[in-house]
């Protein structure tokens, strides 16, 4: 019996949800009193030692040559790893990669299926979040065995250090995929929402998208990603896959600096596990001062460039 | 084309969301209760692609007499038909089993579900109805445009966009983009009007079993009082950052 933690990698490098994946895997094997596995898509051994770093006993590295979109495939390979190493549970970041592919394992290998979780199961038992950011549940698995997705984010990351052994595994039987990637288009120099550890964003109140250049500059002192508001989506100032919010995307960087938005409740939702927020808003009623840490009233054009000058002068001293 | 459509009854995006005394079920006085917003974006598409290639709009629920009033709005709104599964919802398992029963007893080319459900946010039946079904599934689509004999989807990733093509039958769980904010079509009279005699059926569920169970809920914990600082001050909001938030 083994708690199975699926890390993703881009080009053998782990990233940085596996972190999160590993050290939640190796508290729930913990918490079942026995040992876990890593397993990861592709030629990934050079990660060895640092998986072996967060407790995992043994990395296996699936060899089949498989499409990134192609959840089916994909799936299928890694139950057969649950199901060879004799799995009780499996855990996976509830990312765009995870998402497709945890309910079809959990399918798979007759198990439960239990997403956006932010704390080690106890007795089958598992706190996640629920309606979207308003609330927590806790959420209870009838199966023994169970496909545990985390919310990304949102579970520490800790070392466990000890030893391990590694190899590679073959899935068999794999069909040939139902799906063909055409294009990848990958945002360049940009940092992902969901890895972000600080977000920068903006709403209607920076009044047209020529305006955005504050919200990047501040972003690239701070190293963080960018998002917006719906409002600001749905107009088209910014991409769709910039909206965070109930509707949008959902995020908890440490830091959260909302320029000129109001924050209405959807908005709040997909923001709020966010451990530090900011509101910058002319409207010193803005329901956003209700939910922030720190609040500026102020007109973001004259606050924003202030914020932007007392940072690289604090950048300097630092 | 003959298109399903899986739509869940969640409560109004702008709802205070409470729950009964002792945490263990949703509160659902005073709640307006709505399409889901990403089923709502896959509906708006489905009709939008009935306009184009022919065919048909059917809508998929699993719950109860209590959701007719948002199934007649999809009716109002569209869509051909709906069939309900006379079911309480309790886990993604058990409503993607009764899906599944009901696309095995019709047949459709595309079935269309919301990436997720803005409530319980599982975000797993699209895929365990590919599993039960066995037919293609892309995730998070922002794209979908079809040809004769393909399918060319987006999907929206963490650091990106793929293009993707494959084949119907096929399963997608869309969101925003499938179609855009200003697609979405309010109900007109005359929708409504047609909504009343379309039909709206009512099945039995086939199984009743489930794999998980909700214990209970709680709300996150109250904010402290937000730390305001004077507009001009802003050194003080970056030192706050750094010696009392440390968050940079």
């Amino acid at each position: 019996m083994s708690v199975i933690i699926f890390l993703e990698n881009t080009g053998g490098k782990l990233k940085k949800s596996a972190f999160e994946t590993l050290t939640y895997g190796y508290k729930t094997a913990q918490e079942l009193q026995t040992n876990c596995i890593a397993v990861t898509i592709g030629d990934c051994f050079s990660q060895q030692e640092t998986v072996a770093k967060y407790g995992a006993e043994k990395l296996i590295c699936i060899d089949n040559s498989l499409l990134d979109c192609d959840n089916q495939s994909t799936s299928e390979a890694i139950s057969q790893v649950y199901k060879k190493e004799n799995g009780v549970a499996l855990v996976l970041s509830n990312s765009s990669y995870g998402k497709p592919i945890g309910p079809k394992i959990a399918v798979q290998c007759q198990a439960s299926f239990i997403s956006n979780v932010i704390e080690v199961p106890s007795s089958l038992r598992v706190r996640k979040k629920s309606f979207s950011g308003k609330a927590f549940e806790y959420a209870q698995s009838q199966l023994e065995n169970v496909v545990y997705a985390i919310s990304p984010n949102s579970f520490y990351v800790e070392e466990n250090p000890g030893s391990i052994s590694s190899e590679t595994f073959t899935a068999s039987n794999i069909g040939e995929s139902s799906v063909k990637l055409i294009n990848l288009e990958k945002s360049v120099g940009k940092v992902s929402l969901a890895e972000a550890e600080v977000v920068i964003s903006a709403g209607r109140g920076l009044k047209g998208p020529e305006n955005w250049h504050m919200v990047e500059e501040l972003a690239d002192l701070l190293n963080a990603g960018t998002a917006c508001s719906k409002p600001v989506s749905d107009i088209g100032w910014r991409p769709h896959s910039e909206h965070v919010g109930q509707t949008g995307v959902a995020i908890a960087p440490n830091l959260y600096i909302a320029i000129g938005i109001s924050g209405a409740i959807q908005h709040l939702a997909g923001v709020n596990s966010s451990k530090v927020m900011v509101a910058v808003n002319i409207d010193p009623e803005a329901p956003f001062f209700k939910a922030a840490d720190y609040g500026i009233v102020g007109d973001a054009f004259e606050v924003v460039p202030r914020i932007i000058d007392s940072l690289k002068k604090f950048k300097e001293n630092n | 084309m003959n298109i399903l459509v899986c739509i869940s009854n969640v409560p109004d995006t702008t709802s205070a969301i409470n729950f009964s005394s002792e945490g263990t079920s949703f509160d659902s006085n005073g709640i307006q209760f709505i399409i889901n917003p990403y089923d709502e974006f896959g509906l708006t598409k489905a009709i939008k692609l009935r306009e184009k290639h022919g065919g048909s709009v059917t809508v998929a629920h699993v719950g109860l007499v209590t959701s007719d009033p948002t199934l007649r709005k999809a009716l109002a709104i569209g869509a051909d038909k709906v069939i309900r599964v006379d079911l309480e919802p309790k886990d993604s398992f058990s409503v993607a089993k009764e899906l599944a029963n009901v696309i095995e007893q019709n047949s459709f080319d595309l079935i269309i579900c919301g990436r997720e459900s803005i409530d319980y946010n599982g975000g797993a039946v699209p895929a365990m109805l590919s599993e039960f079904l066995s037919l293609p599934f892309i995730n998070a689509c922002t794209f979908f445009e079809c040809t004769d004999d393909s399918v060319k989807m987006e999907r929206e990733i963490e650091d990106g966009k793929e293009t993707i093509e494959s084949k119907l039958p096929l399963i997608i769980a869309g969101q925003k983009g499938l179609v855009e904010e200003s697609d979405l079509l309010i109900p007109n009279m005359r929708g409504i009007m047609t909504a009343r005699s379309k039909p709206l059926e009512v099945c039995q569920a086939i199984t009743n079993d489930t794999q998980t169970h909700s214990v209970n809920f709680e709300k996150p914990a109250p904010k402290q009082d937000c730390k305001m600082i004077e507009a001009g001050n802003e050194e003080e909001l970056i030192n706050l950052l750094h010696h009392e938030a440390k968050v940079i």
